[in-house]
C-alpha cells in the first residue's frame, strides 16, 4: 500500500500544487472584488448601490458549480473563451467575492459612526475618512471571518475539477479510475485536504483570540 | 468685533419631528457662547449644523465668512465649501471618539497633515506642543484605549486645535466622564477662552457657563428662549421655563 502511494505522490502533489494555487489565485480576486462590492454596496448613490446589491444577491444565491459552468460552458457562446484555470480562478473569485462583499460590509458598518463623524469635522474628505480611519478598523474586525472563508475556499477548489482543471481531487479520481483502488487513493485526498484545513482552522482561530484581546476599537 | 457665526432662520426636522424651529444667532469671533436646555432641546443638533454633521431643512448658516446652505450637504458628496468650513471649525464630542488605531501622537498628527498637507515634522512638532499644554506629553505613544475619559478628551481637544481652527465646538465635552475628570478638560477649556478662541459649547456644567461664558443661550424645544450674560441668564431669567430649567438643574 506505501508502495503505491509513493508511485501516486507526484501526480498528487501536482494536483496539490494546483489546489493551493487556485485557492490563492482565487481569494486575492475574492479579497479586491469583496472590497469593491461592498464600497459600492454602501455607496449613497442608488445608482450604484442597487445594481451591486442585485449581483452580490444573484451570486449568493445560485451554486458555485453552476456559476464555474456559466463561466466555462456558457460565455464561450457570448466570444468570450477563458482557459480552464483563468475561467476556475474567475469563477472562484466572484463566487468568494460575493460573500466576502458582505464580510467588509459588516466590518465597515461595525466601526462606529463617531470615528467617521470625528474624522469628517476634522475636514477629511468621504475617501480619507474610508482610507485613514474605517478600513483599517474594519479590517481588524474582519481579519478571522475571512481566514475562514479561505479554508473554505480551499475545499471548494475540488469543484474546479469539473471544469478539467487537473488539482488535487482531480488527480485522485484520474488515478482511481486507472486502478479502481477508491477507498485508498480517495482517503489519501482526505488526508491530504484534513492535514493542511485542520492545521489552518485552528491558526484562524488563534487569529481570532488574537485580534479580540488586542483589538483597540470599539 | 467681526462675526465668526451667523446662523439665519435655521429649521431642522427629523420626519415629521421639528428640532430646530427659525434659530437666528450670532456669535462673535472671540466669544465663548454655551447653550443650555434639557435634553432633547435641539441643543447638539444645532452645533452639529454648524460644521455639517446635521444636514437641515432651510436657512444660511455663515461660518467666518463661507456659507453654508442645505444645498450645501446633498446626499451624494461632501461639497467643497463644507469640507473648507470643517477645516475652520474644530469640534469635541462627548464620547472623544478618538481613532482607535492610532496612539495619541498619529490622532493628533493625521488631520493636519492630510487635510492641509502639512509635513511630518510641523505636524508632529505641532501635536508635541498642543499634548504638551493639554498636559499629556508622557503619553503620546499610548492608544486611546490605555487613557482615561479625562484623558481621551484632552487628547481629541489636542487634536482638533491642531488643524488651527478659527472656531471650536463643544457638543457635551464632559458628559461622559467620571465626576473627577471633569475638570481637568474644562481647565483646558477655560485656557483656550481665555486665549480668544471662539467657542460654542453645549454643556451641562452650569458653573462653567456661569465663569467661562460671555453669552449663555437658553434652548428650548427647538427656539432659543432666552439669551443674554451669564448673569441675566442664572440670577434674572425672565422667561418662565428658563427659571423653570434653572431650578431643575441646579438643585443637585
Amino acid at each position: 500500500m506505501l508502495a503505491d502511494l509513493t508511485s501516486w505522490s507526484p501526480q498528487l502533489f501536482a494536483g496539490l500544487y494546483l489546489t493551493v494555487g487556485m485557492t490563492f489565485g482565487g481569494m486575492a480576486i475574492a479579497l479586491v472584488l469583496g472590497l469593491l462590492l461592498a464600497l459600492g454596496r454602501i455607496n449613497p448613490s442608488r445608482w450604484v448601490s442597487a445594481p451591486v446589491a442585485v449581483f452580490v444577491e444573484l451570486i449568493r444565491g445560485s451554486p458555485l458549480l453552476l456559476q464555474l459552468f456559466y463561466i466555462y460552458y456558457v460565455l464561450p457562446g457570448f466570444g468570450v473563451r477563458l482557459t480552464p484555470i483563468a475561467a476556475g480562478l474567475l469563477g472562484l473569485g466572484i463566487n468568494y467575492g460575493a460573500y466576502l462583499s458582505e464580510v467588509f460590509r459588516a466590518g465597515i458598518a461595525a466601526v462606529g459612526s463617531g470615528q467617521r463623524e470625528a474624522a469628517e469635522s476634522l475636514g477629511m474628505s468621504g475617501g480619507q475618512t474610508m482610507y485613514y480611519i474605517v478600513l483599517p478598523q474594519a479590517w481588524r474586525i474582519v481579519i478571522p471571518p475571512i481566514g475562514n472563508y479561505f479554508i473554505s475556499l480551499f475545499k471548494d477548489t475540488a469543484l474546479v475539477s469539473t471544469i478539467s482543471i487537473a488539482e488535487l481531487m482531480f488527480q485522485g479520481q484520474l488515478i482511481a479510475s486507472d486502478t479502481f483502488q477508491y477507498m485508498r487513493i480517495y482517503s489519501a485526498v482526505f488526508v491530504i485536504y484534513v492535514a493542511i484545513s485542520i492545521p489552518a482552522s485552528l491558526g484562524v482561530r488563534w487569529l481570532e483570540r488574537y485580534f479580540s484581546r488586542s483589538g483597540q476599537g470599539r | 468685533m467681526p462675526l465668526m457665526i451667523e446662523i439665519t432662520g435655521l429649521n431642522k426636522a427629523f420626519g415629521a419631528t421639528r428640532v430646530l424651529h427659525d434659530v437666528n444667532l450670532s456669535v462673535e469671533a472671540g466669544e465663548v457662547v454655551v447653550i443650555i436646555g434639557a435634553s432633547g432641546s435641539g441643543k447638539s443638533t444645532l452645533i452639529r449644523c454648524i460644521n455639517g454633521l446635521e444636514r437641515f431643512g432651510s436657512g444660511t448658516i455663515l461660518v467666518d465668512g463661507l456659507s453654508l446652505a442645505p444645498i450645501d450637504m446633498g446626499r451624494k458628496k461632501t461639497s467643497a465649501q463644507l469640507k473648507n468650513i470643517r477645516r475652520e471649525v474644530g469640534m469635541v464630542f462627548q464620547q472623544f471618539n478618538l481613532f482607535a488605531h492610532k496612539t495619541v501622537l498619529q490622532n493628533v498628527m493625521l488631520a493636519p497633515m492630510i487635510v492641509r498637507n502639512w509635513d511630518w515634522d510641523k505636524a508632529e512638532t505641532t501635536a508635541r506642543r498642543l499634548l504638551e499644554r493639554v498636559g499629556l506629553a508622557d503619553h503620546i505613544k499610548k492608544y486611546p484605549s490605555q487613557l482615561s475619559g479625562g484623558q481621551q478628551q484632552r487628547v481629541a481637544i489636542a487634536r482638533s486645535l491642531a488643524m488651527e481652527p478659527r472656531v471650536m465646538l463643544f457638543d457635551e465635552p464632559t458628559s461622559a466622564l467620571d465626576p473627577e475628570m471633569v475638570g481637568e478638560v474644562l481647565e483646558v477649556m477655560r485656557g483656550l477662552a481665555r486665549e480668544g478662541m471662539t467657542m460654542v459649547i453645549v454643556t451641562h456644567e452650569m458653573g462653567f457657563a456661569r465663569e467661562a461664558a460671555d453669552r449663555v443661550i437658553y434652548i428650548d424645544h427647538g427656539r432659543i428662549l432666552e439669551i443674554g450674560t451669564p448673569a441675566e441668564i442664572f440670577d434674572n431669567p425672565k422667561q418662565e421655563r428658563t427659571k423653570a430649567f434653572l431650578s431643575r438643574v441646579l438643585k443637585h
